[in-house]
């Protein structure tokens, strides 16, 4: 596996970061010359990934999440979102869809849209010592024809 | 503002724009709810045409919005959602829940 480029950003977990997070992400990406639907798939995994730092993982105040993004194999963008909160006691339970914790108007469908929307996701927590999740997104190559 | 209301009889339509995530979706359920608490509609129609972004935030303010509807008996419809947000639809099963 090659990394060939890398950016490393953390922010506060403030709801009005959501869209700049998912926004930074996408001008990444955008190096591999994505789709419109690949770019909307990593802004809708990252935006949920986010959302769950700050609505679960901080869910008693603002902490810090920290972003990092790398262009492995030539085509594909590996994206660690990772927060200090409470962490996840059963991440197995947690990844179910419909299961939140939160009251509400959360839809539990976080994980399940993280892993529908990339090719591949991990998530590791402590309880008490927070959460990190891992998502690869490949970017399919566009064929050029040469006259 | 990101919910633009239109009354027309017993319809309610909101229109929504702009990006639906968890930050910006209670602004819109507030003002949804404000006008089905004022119409009393039989029909909810959410029109997505304007929306450029929907995470499942946008899915909890639509199954919010059937929940509400359902003790009066209204029925919700949702039009106009472009290929991502239809496929953010679509992966929560909303075809089961309103008219898509």
């Amino acid at each position: 596996m090659s990394i060939t480029n890398k950016f490393n950003m953390n922010l506060l977990s403030r709801s009005s970061n959501e869209g700049f997070a998912r926004s930074v992400v996408a001008a990444f990406a955008a190096q591999l010359d994505p789709t419109i639907e690949e770019i909307s798939d990593i802004k809708t995994a990252v935006s949920e990934a986010v959302t769950n730092c700050i609505v679960h993982a901080y869910k008693d105040g603002i902490g810090k999440i920290y972003i990092t993004c790398e262009i492995i194999d030539g085509n594909k963008i590996r994206i660690k979102i990772r927060d200090n909160g409470c962490g996840i006691e059963n991440v197995e339970k947690a990844m179910e869809p419909l299961f939140t914790t939160v009251g509400g108007e959360r839809a539990g469908l976080g994980f399940a849209v993280m892993q529908s929307f990339t090719d591949g996701i991990t998530v590791k927590s402590k309880v008490g010592k927070g959460t990190t999740v891992t998502m690869v997104k490949r970017i399919i190559p566009k064929f050029t024809v040469n006259a | 503002m990101p919910v633009r209301i239109n009354v027309t009889g017993e319809v309610v339509t909101a229109y929504l724009s702009g990006e639906i995530d968890h930050h910006s979706a209670r602004e819109m359920r507030e003002c949804i709810d404000s006008a089905v608490e004022l119409n009393m509609p039989t029909l909810l129609v959410l029109d997505f045409s304007e929306v450029s972004f929907m995470d499942s935030s946008g899915i909890g303010l639509v199954m919010g919005r059937y929940r509400n509807l359902q003790k009066s008996g209204a029925d919700l419809h949702i039009t106009g959602a472009p290929p991502n947000i239809h496929k953010v639809m679509k992966l929560a099963g909303l075809e089961k829940l309103a008219k898509l």
